[in-house]
């Protein structure tokens, strides 16, 4: 059996109860972590290649170590948003191991200077919350949580705040006004969140995933991580696959694990035996791959290879059924509905898609409207204060190129190609 | 009617008071502890969040008016929120859709006229691997299919389901 890092529930399906969890280990990384200097832990963070699981990859000891020394209040943050379309991982580390992402969150108060930590869940995720919120309560009953921690004179306080359905809240900026009370738009950056952050102190933001993963490197050491996945892109994974399988679900793997061992093998293949059309591999606003990338290690750099990204490991699976004008209309919708309108390009741009797309998919396309759509791609590309314009151009730009036939039967012929498909709108 | 928080609501608004360095950090969750208490989130509601938190009524607006899961309008008794984005989409969203208007005679936006239920289209929900799904009020339902949506809709009616 492959390593298991985070999902501990399947060595222990009652791991989230604090007595289980000490029993598999637990709270030991917090121990040793407390013995270390604060650098020594960022160091072996970054000594580890832990590279942010929230969509980015951006190494989290380098992130850590931009944090200003000195007094004053510090904040950790955890995002814990989990908005993007296809994305269901992090819900299952906060509901069935509680206290990995816990532990993660004190080491982290404790590496960075901060004394203070939230951990901002989607409104939707109440029930989830709830678990989460025994498990802070049981770690402050056990000295894990509070003021002078196992002795060690460092203090950590640890908060809920649940958001209220705005996917643009996601992003770290955007959470981060969120979390100040207001409207989640995103901030531009310089300043970023390490110099200028939540209320205007030095905050830290990570993912979920990310959070978990620092416990055992603590505690077994960064050696032990580097052991697991290719160079540069080590530890374990969580996949979560979705759409046309036998068997959806999350699936902790090495990184580096082949998309075809994991639809076919992990996820049972694809319903009814049927052919694979699309496949998105980390949410949806990475770009779509087909069938010929089946073979590909799914890591950061390998998808970075072939224009595509692991994003948040969320993958979608579109089987030879699938109208790819109306899936990515349907897309196209989600980021329209979602741009906080504060720039002019993602704000214009992507009603623009979605009207164009949804046109097109009505069977009253135009003439010129895919380049149209092309161009319109490449005005939000880049010119945008927060990635989510060029999120959506992600997402639609290479669907629109690779499905261009597609795209053009319907306008030619004002009905879709696809026999037998499961309609959308 | 002017609106009010009683003693026992003060008390737990206190609590999440000291969760924050400031009072404007309590604009978000004193908006969902209003709406659970009120129903929705009326101008009446705004003002009252706005008065107790110190703010500017055009403050605690704004908020409520970004944020999708604040109900501006009242919503009935059972708020039934379908996921159509992509992953439950792929395996059927839209028949549940279907499916629904037809058991309550409504669209998504509306709400049935003996306000027992609202129906409204949500995005991803975060449960894309149990697709499709519907959130009813707090409580999500999974794996769902038209037949299951029938027998959802009756316990509902008949009461029998704490959501
Ligand atoms: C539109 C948008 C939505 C995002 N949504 C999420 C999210 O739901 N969860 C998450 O962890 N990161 C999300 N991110 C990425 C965050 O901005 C940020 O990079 C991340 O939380 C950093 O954590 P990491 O370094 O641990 O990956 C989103 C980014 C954008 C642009
Ligand atoms: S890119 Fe879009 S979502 Fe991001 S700040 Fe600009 S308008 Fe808002
Ligand atoms: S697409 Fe429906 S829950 Fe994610």
């Amino acid at each position: 059996m492959s390593e298991i890092v985070l999902f501990k529930q399947l060595l222990d399906p009652e791991v989230r109860n604090i007595e289980n969890y000490i029993k598999l280990g637990g709270y030991e990384g917090l121990k040793k972590a407390l013995s270390m200097q604060p650098d020594d832990i960022v160091n072996e963070v970054k000594r580890s290649n832990l590279r942010g699981r929230g969509g980015a990859g951006f190494p989290t000891g380098l992130k850590w170590s931009f944090m200003p020394k000195g007094e004053g209040q510090k904040y950790f943050v955890c995002n814990a948003d989990e908005g993007e379309p296809g994305t269901f991982k992090d819900r299952y580390i906060m509901s069935e191991n509680p206290h990995q992402l816990i532990e993660g969150m004190v080491i982290g108060g404790y590496a960075i200077d901060a004394t203070v930590g939230y951990i901002y869940i989607r409104g939707e995720f109440e029930f989830v919350a709830k678990i989460l919120q025994k498990a802070i309560d049981e770690a402050y009953e056990k000295g894990f949580l509070g003021k002078n921690i196992l002795n060690s004179g460092f203090d950590f306080d640890l908060y809920i705040h649940l958001g209220a359905g705005a996917y643009i809240c996601g992003e770290e900026t955007g959470l981060i006004n969120s979390l100040e009370g207001k409207t989640g738009q995103p901030r531009l950056k310089p300043p970023f969140p390490a110099q200028y952050g939540l209320f205007g102190k030095p905050t830290t933001v990570n993912n979920v995933e990310t959070i978990a993963c620092v416990p055992d490197i603590i505690k077994k050491g960064s050696d032990w991580f580097l052991s697991i996945g290719p160079d540069k892109n080590n530890g374990t994974k969580i996949y979560a696959v979705s759409g046309h399988v036998n068997n959806p679900g999350v699936f902790e793997l090495p990184m580096g694990t082949p998309l075809r061992e994991i639809i076919y093998e992990h996820a049972g293949g694809i319903i009814g035996g049927k052919k694979l059309k699309a496949v998105i591999p980390g949410g949806s606003s990475a770009p779509v791959l087909g069938p010929e990338h089946l073979d590909i290690p799914m890591d950061f750099d390998s998808l970075k290879n072939v224009g595509s990204m692991l994003g948040s490991g969320a993958i979608i699976v579109m089987s030879e059924d699938t109208c790819i004008v109306e899936a990515y209309t349907r897309l196209a919708k989600f980021y329209a509905h979602e741009s906080c309108g504060q720039c002019t390009p993602c704000r214009e741009g992507t009603a623009w898609l979605y009207k164009i797309l949804k046109r097109i998919e009505d069977g009253e396309g135009k003439k010129g409207d895919i380049d149209l759509i092309l161009d319109i791609c490449g005005k939000i590309m880049g010119r945008t204060i927060c990635p989510l314009g060029d999120a959506a151009v992600m997402c639609v730009k290479p669907a629109v190129e690779r499905f261009r036939e597609e795209f053009e039967y319907h306008i030619e012929h004002k009905k879709c190609m696809v026999e037998n498909k499961i309609p959308i709108f | 009617m002017a609106l009010r928080f009683d003693e026992s609501d003060v008390k737990k608004l206190e609590e999440i008071r000291a969760k924050y360095p400031n009072n404007q950090a309590c604009t978000l969750p004193f908006l969902h502890y209003a709406q659970d208490k009120f129903g929705y989130v009326s101008m009446d509601v705004i003002k009252l969040v706005a008065q107790t938190l110190n703010l500017p009524v055009a403050h605690v607006l704004s908020v409520a008016t970004f944020y999708t899961m604040y109900n501006k309008k009242p919503v009935g008794k059972y708020h039934l929120q379908v996921c159509t984005n992509i992953s439950c989409s792929l395996l059927g969203a839209r028949k549940l859709v279907d499916k629904l208007e037809e058991l309550l005679g409504i669209k998504p936006g509306e709400t049935t006229e003996d306000g027992m239920f609202t129906l409204t289209e949500v995005e991803c929900l975060g449960s894309c691997g149990t697709a499709p799904v519907i959130q009813v009020n707090e409580t999500y339902f999974e794996n769902l299919d038209e037949k299951k949506v029938e027998d959802l809709i009756e316990s509902l009616r008949k009461g029998e389901l704490d959501v």
